[in-house]
């Protein structure tokens, strides 16, 4: 019944397959070939779980007939004796862009000169980077040049697609054969396909990673009001082609395994499970990534050795980089031992005959074999539920098989053919015979000759006797040898031979020009060579470094971890009533317990503070660390989070913990009149990206005013709207007129009693922030410099109805503090900054203390990665520039900016049942001359001056131990790159823009049109 | 002192307007002893309460103890609990000569073209700056006005900071060239990883052989008695006989090295070199060739992400322990310029003494400067310019800079900001 059955589907799909060639029309006569081929007393490797030893396969056409050992087979049947040999499916590779058309990027908006509108003329999405109505199997063509390249390593199948924009659009399964797209296509929407990246699109939106988040977001969002209604007011083809392939599985390309975190929150928040394209670092943050609990599709291109031989140029090679190329070889085996399901793609592989010695490589790091094959076939046809196709050898699949001389993943394996829809593709020649071996001679003046090499290309020497002998230059064709040499001082001989089994007969014309005979025959006993190689396999296993958190240098090897401990005898500065006290603090499960003198010590560990100073941990109100996006582009850009982009990896956490900060609110940049949403985080250094966030924290977002909103410093005039101040106040007043619409349009669907007929209003991420700061659920932080916008501003909140929270920068905060103060607006200021541009030109360092004097919630902030690790100094500046007292102008860095982030609940000062954010001084904490000795948050010591040698000297010892495994790498010959310095991460990224580490506005001009150029 | 101030900012306000800087200051033409403060003197001594006598400008005797019983017609000024300072030296900036950062029109710094030897950024120094008078307020005394950019920017000027004129303020006009050393690595960007990457300098070599060849041709030049018209040519003379600083600013430890040897080459007298320096083997090329360095502010991220988290703050320590002469620069914005006293005091928690520091920004400056006959220390016979604090200038905490003199005459210490900040404490009331 089962044959039967199996039959019955067998003869569906022939007929479908061979549908497409049955329509086209022939010029000549009909030249149909018996196509039943059997496969015998091969080791059959069904999948990476079952083999068939002495196993038998047929094929019909391109596809599987029958699996198994002994059974009948048509007369017509061509027979192959596969002794001794191997046969797999043929490889699968479900990330690939095979037989697409080449991304040609067209030039592009840049900063001044923004482009607004899609490139891509017809009914789709308004923006260019969401196209999932592309269609692979639309625009694939057979491109045999490539399909060769995959064949050579034993792929039979892709799934291809498109490899630009966000939403990308679908697949399609093809096959490698070398016939026509009809024949090659094997299944047309398999998967649909995302990114962050926006490819080819012209348009400047969006310029930041967070952006392409949001984008994606919206168009989700979009795409389901679409369909519940939306259609009504708009034909969008883009948006009915994202709702269709919801019924798909999707692929998400990532380029590391904050990528696979980001992409997987997105597919959390729409119900969507998708598969991971990872960047090959998975193993860096592991349980993360099993906590996916999803497919990853892992590269199979490893880091390439670098040249350390110089030891001037190694400075720059980082502890990450050197790591990585030591661990990612490892990627695969962590994976497979955590269980997690993976398929392994050589996508990324530029040279792709690097392809089995990297899996060998992964191998030797402990990827078991059978899990390999799996990864490259098996898998990867499940997580795309193409297993009915390819990916093993059963009955009714595709006929793609792989036959080698050995187990596959063994080093001397080779692929002797790639079989493809049944159509046999010659890797290397199974006919051709052995040479090797050592043969006695005829030879005049020769005894013997030594045939070795590789047996198409094989060398020979020719010995006198044991001990003389004479290289002689080979070539093969096929069975004929063509042998040159000279001996002695005598002129060239020239011998041409014949191979037949175990002898070489040959014709040869010596140095005098007379014609000669000669033969060779094999010594039975010589065939012991190749033996020797295998002892030489069994080298020690690889010893790898331990994993760090953060993946970077300063990262620990463990996470820290809290402890109840007790630091005694310190000057605490209590930002209390009680002011600065000598005592002791008891931190209990991360918060304060006890305040007081001579406080018990029983079973606490003791930190000795005499003769120092105790602290809360500093505040940053204005940062841009840790974040891969700081600027999106639009004038209104309140659709875009930075806890979309936090970077768990940036070094400048840890330096700010060593400065004393434990709290940072990363803002998005001034580029736009409303800007992202904040993120609020404490500097846990090594915990991963989502954990650095500050659970339900207070919602902030960014408005700016000024030169930065209007391109003010353009060199040309800029295209976006505003381009004056008074173009900015218009932003504003029309981005909350349309917010008060929106609130009312949902407040009327969600009143309806009767739904029916009602098409809920389209959900807009932009609108949906502005809503929540009217509802005063969220609060802004605006960049401000002078005071008429500042005005401005105020008036504007007091007349639509919504509340400023702080003014950040504000250096005229001076001339208005009286209007700020009667609204309660906080002021958050640098200590010294002006003359950088116009804006700032009657900006004061007295700023700080006039705003406090009039009663104005103060604070000093850093905007700065290098200012932000000594905010204690810039606090201390508010004493010499208006003399604030002491405490005033410790609280500027810590209790002030607590309060206006609606954290002094729980930052700011020591008191009993706040958190144990902590810093414990070796000095004033307001003197040039104090650093942190231990920096503590949530009752964990995340810096520690005193472990800071130590850390150094491991980061040392573990680098060279690493550089002398490249110097082994390089002396055995393989390839290495000389390093170069990478521009440090805080200023390259291309959303890295403003404000930031120095990189300017015009920096970010000229790096787009590099990037569009 | 404040009610001075508050009586310039009336008369400045009622008859100049706000957008000037307070008149210069003048020499009274007696001979003063200033009593009852602790002198630093710039060398490493202190007296813990010493006398300071001035006359002509000049400093005509220091010492420990009140002095006034051996200068019995010096007018007597009693600094009790004050602290006195030699004059900061801020070298390499471009204070004086440009205003506002981000308005081009104000920029005066930066010429077109490659090889500017012969430019001189004395004429460009703007005595009138409104940003000038903030700087001072916080003890530095002189700038080094400095043209930027291309492979030689120019030529630089010693200027106090203080004087109707360029003239007027001049210490040591066209004291060197500026020499840009290129640099190994070039930056690009790659799109397919959208970042910006480093590659090797293929120009290196070539661009290193051009700077031998205009040496060799300014030498061969500088050999002919008659004045000859090349003007980049011969600007490089006081640099080849031996009067002038060449200033070369490198990027890394190879170029140091290969800066130095090419000094060494041509024979130069006064090489200085500018930047930031790690390796061993650096240091000891500007040892053995007693090159002096002026290393960038503290107050900058470590170099790479892998360096040790106060790199910057440790250099001057390192430095100094191998026994190289050590300057220090603000090399961030010249606005900030008034932060160089923070920033080499931040050295201190770092291995650094204070007067180590102390001595980064004002002899060793000087020394490198070619300016310690005249400046740098309270040493007799130098010029009589020095500061007045309530506190110790190294530390924001405790700096208070109550008095300045350059060449005897006070300095007005009241700027802009002071008086935008004395107007706005008046409309609220504020004591």
């Amino acid at each position: 019944m089962r044959k039967n059955l199996s039959l019955l589907i067998l003869f569906i799909i022939c007929k479908f397959s061979a549908f497409s060639q049955e329509t086209f029309h022939e010029n000549g006569v009909k030249d149909k070939r018996p196509d039943y081929y059997l496969f015998k007393n091969a080791t059959v490797h069904v999948d990476g779980k079952t083999t068939i030893n002495e196993g038998w396969v047929l094929i019909k056409g391109d596809k599987i007939e029958k699996v198994g050992k002994n059974f009948d087979y048509p007369k017509t049947t061509q027979v192959m004796d596969m002794s001794g040999k191997h046969i797999y499916p043929g490889f699968v590779d479900i990330y690939s862009d095979y037989g697409m058309p080449e991304i040609k990027r067209k030039p592009g908006g840049g900063y001044y000169n923004m482009e607004f509108k899609s490139g891509k003329e017809g009914a789709f999405a308004w923006n260019q980077a969401i196209k999932p109505e592309v269609k692979a199997d639309e625009i694939f063509k057979v491109d045999d040049k490539s399909a060769a390249e995959l064949r050579k390593i034993g792929f039979g199948a892709t799934v291809t697609h498109q490899k630009d924009g966000i939403a990308r659009g679908n697949s399609a399964l093809v096959s490698l054969n070398n016939t026509t797209e009809n024949e090659v296509l094997l299944k047309s929407n398999v998967s649909s396909h995302f990114s962050f990246d926006k490819g080819s699109s012209i348009q400047s939106y969006p310029v930041s990673l967070m952006g392409s988040v949001a984008l994606l977001r919206q168009a989700y969002y979009d795409a389901k009001w679409y369909t519940n209604g939306g259609i009504g007011s708009e034909r969008n083809l883009s948006l009915e082609a994202l709702a269709q392939n919801m019924a798909l599985p999707a692929v998400f390309h990532g380029k590391s395994f904050l990528d696979a975190q980001r992409a997987d929150k997105i597919g959390k928040e729409f119900g969507i499970k998708y598969i991971l394209k990872s960047g090959g670092d998975d193993y860096k943050r592991i349980s993360e990534i099993k906590e996916l609990n999803t497919h990853i599709i892992a590269p199979i291109s490893f880091p390439k050795a670098l040249d350390v031989e110089d030891p001037l140029d190694a400075e720059i090679v980082s502890l990450t980089d050197l790591k990585n190329w030591e661990m990612a070889p490892s990627n695969l085996a962590v994976l497979a031992k955590n269980n997690i399901s993976f398929s392994i793609s050589p996508s990324d592989l530029v040279d792709k005959s690097q392809f089995f010695g990297n899996i060998q490589k992964a191998i030797k790091l402990r990827l078991d074999k059978n899990t390999a094959l799996d990864a490259l076939t098996s898998s990867p046809a499940k997580a795309l539920k193409i297993d009915n196709l390819v990916g093993s050898i059963k009955n009714g699949m595709i006929a793609n098989l792989l036959i080698s001389n050995e187990e596959i993943f063994d080093p001397k394996a080779k692929i002797l053919e790639n079989w493809i829809q049944g159509n046999k593709f010659v890797i290397n020649d199974l006919s051709l015979s052995s040479v090797k071996g050592t043969y006695s001679t005829d030879l005049s003046g020769f005894s013997k000759l030594e045939i070795t090499g590789e047996n198409e290309k094989p060398s020979i020497e020719l010995f006198e006797n044991d001990s003389t002998k004479v290289k002689a230059t080979t070539t093969r064709d096929r069975n004929f040898l063509t042998i040159n040499y000279k001996k002695g001082n005598a002129g060239l001989v020239r011998l041409s031979g014949y191979i037949t089994d175990k002898k070489i007969n040959g014709d040869g014309k010596d140095a005098d020009g007379k014609s000669f005979v000669w033969n060779a025959t094999l010594n039975e006993d010589s065939k012991t060579e190749d033996k020797k190689a295998d002892s030489t396999k069994k080298s020690s296993e690889e010893k790898l470094g331990e994993i760090i958190y953060p993946f970077t240098a300063f990262g620990n090897k463990e996470k820290p971890s809290k402890e109840d401990f007790i630091i005694k005898n310190a000057t605490i500065w209590t930002n209390e009533a009680d002011g600065n006290i000598q005592g002791d603090v008891i931190i209990k499960n991360g918060k304060i317990d006890a305040i007081g003198k001579n406080l018990a010590s029983a079973g606490l560990k003791v930190i000795d503070g005499t003769n120092k100073h105790l602290t809360n941990g500093i505040i940053d109100e204005h940062s841009h660390i840790a974040l891969f996006s700081i600027n999106e582009v639009e004038s209104v850009s309140s659709e875009v989070r930075q806890e979309d982009v936090v970077n768990s990896e940036d070094i400048n956490i840890y330096r700010q913990l060593a400065g004393g900060v434990t709290t940072s609110q990363l803002l998005h940049g001034s580029a736009d009149c409303i800007g992202g949403q904040s993120a609020i985080i404490k500097l846990k250094w090594g915990e991963s990206a989502d954990k650095l966030i500050i659970p339900n924290s207070p919602k902030f977002i960014k408005f700016a005013l000024g030169e930065n909103v209007k391109r003010g410093n353009s060199p040309q005039v800029p295209n976006r709207y505003p381009s004056t101040r008074m173009g900015v106040e218009q932003v504003f007043t029309d981005a909350f007129t349309r917010a008060i619409a929106y609130k009312k349009e949902w407040a009327t669907y969600n009143g309806a009693k009767v739904k029916t007929g009602l098409t809920a209003p389209r959900t807009d991420l932009e609108l949906v922030a502005l809503v929540e700061i009217l509802d005063g659920k969220r609060n802004i932080t605006c960049h401000s410099y002078v005071q008429s916008e500042i005005n401005m501003l105020m008036k504007l909140a007091d007349s639509l109805g919504f509340k400023i929270n702080t003014f950040t920068h504000i250096l005229e905060g001076y001339k208005v503090a009286d209007k700020m103060k009667a609204r309660n607006i906080n002021g958050s200021t640098f200590s010294d900054w002006w003359a950088y541009k116009m804006e700032v030109k009657e900006a004061i360092p007295y700023n700080a203390a006039i705003m406090t004097k009039v009663g104005v919630n103060t604070a000093i902030n850093s905007d700065d990665a290098e200012m932000a690790r000594r905010l204690n100094q810039e606090a201390a500046k508010t004493m010499l520039y208006g003399g604030l007292s002491e405490a005033e102008a410790w609280k500027t860095v810590t209790l002030n900016p607590a309060k206006m982030l609606h954290l002094d609940e729980r930052l700011g000062s020591i008191k009993k049942g706040k958190d144990a954010d902590l810093v414990l001084w070796t000095d004033n904490p307001l003197s040039v001359y104090a650093k942190p000795e231990k920096t503590i948050i949530d009752g964990t010591i995340y810096f520690d001056l005193d472990k800071e040698a130590a850390k150094i000297e491991d980061l040392e010892i573990e680098k060279n131990r690493i550089i002398q495994k490249l110097l082994a790498e390089k002396s055995k010959g393989t390839p290495t790159v000389k390093p170069t310095a990478r521009p440090r991460r805080d200023n390259i990224h291309c959303d890295a823009i403003l404000e930031y580490d120095g990189v300017s506005v015009e920096q970010l001009d000229q790096f787009l049109e590099n990037l569009n150029k | 002192m404040k009610k001075i101030s508050i009586l310039i900012y009336l008369i400045v306000s009622t008859f100049l307007g706000f957008a000037q800087n307070p008149t210069v200051g003048k020499s009274s033409g007696e001979t003063i002893i200033y009593t009852g403060a602790h002198i630093f003197v710039g060398n490493g001594v202190e007296y813990n309460n010493g006398s300071l006598v001035i006359e002509k400008g000049k400093i005509l005797a220091i010492g420990d103890g009140d002095l006034s019983s051996k200068y019995p017609n010096a007018k007597k000024v009693s600094f009790a609990g004050k602290q006195i300072y030699p004059g900061i030296i801020s070298p390499a900036n471009s204070l004086g000569l440009t205003e506002i950062q981000a308005v081009r029109t104000t920029s005066d710094f930066n010429e077109i073209g490659e090889i500017n030897s012969n430019v001189r950024a004395l004429i460009a120094y703007n005595t009138d700056s409104e940003v000038i008078p903030t700087v001072r307020s916080n003890g530095i005394l002189l700038t080094q006005a400095t043209p930027e950019g291309g492979l030689i920017p120019g030529r630089s000027s010693v200027m106090y900071l203080d004087g109707w004129n360029w003239e007027d303020a001049v210490l040591k006009a066209d004291d060197g060239v500026w020499l840009n050393w290129p640099s190994k690595v070039t930056n690009s960007f790659n799109r397919t990883t959208f970042e910006r990457e480093s590659k090797k300098n293929e120009n290196y070599n070539k661009t290193v052989d051009e700077l031998h060849t205009f040496f060799n041709q300014a030498l061969a030049l500088s050999q002919d008695d008659k004045k000859y018209d090349n003007l980049k040519l011969t600007a490089l003379n006081g640099v080849l006989n031996g009067v002038d600083r060449l200033y070369i600013q490198a990027g890394s430890d190879k170029e140091i090295i290969d800066a130095i040897a090419f000094c060494k080459e041509h024979a130069i007298k006064f090489p200085v070199i500018v930047g930031e320096v790690s390796s061993d083997l650096a240091i000891s090329a500007l040892k053995e060739n007693n090159v002096p360095i002026i290393i960038p502010s503290t107050h900058r991220l470590p170099s790479r992400g892998d360096s040790e988290v106060w790199e910057a703050y440790k250099l001057p320590a390192k430095l100094f322990a191998k026994g190289l002469l050590v300057g220090m620069q603000y090399n961030d914005s010249y606005w900030r310029t008034r932060n160089l006293p923070f920033v080499a005091g931040n050295a201190v928690g770092h291995g650094l003494t204070k007067a180590q520091a102390l001595s980064m920004i004002t002899l060793n400056n000087a020394k490198i400067l070619g300016i310690d006959n005249f400046v740098g220390s309270l040493e007799v016979g130098k010029q009589a310019s020095y500061i007045v604090s309530e506190g110790d200038i190294l530390d924001m905490r405790t700096s208070k800079v109550t008095n300045a003199f350059i060449r005897g005459a006070e300095v007005n210490l009241d700027d802009k900001q002071k008086r935008l900040a004395e107007k706005y404490n008046d409309k609220y009331g504020i004591k």
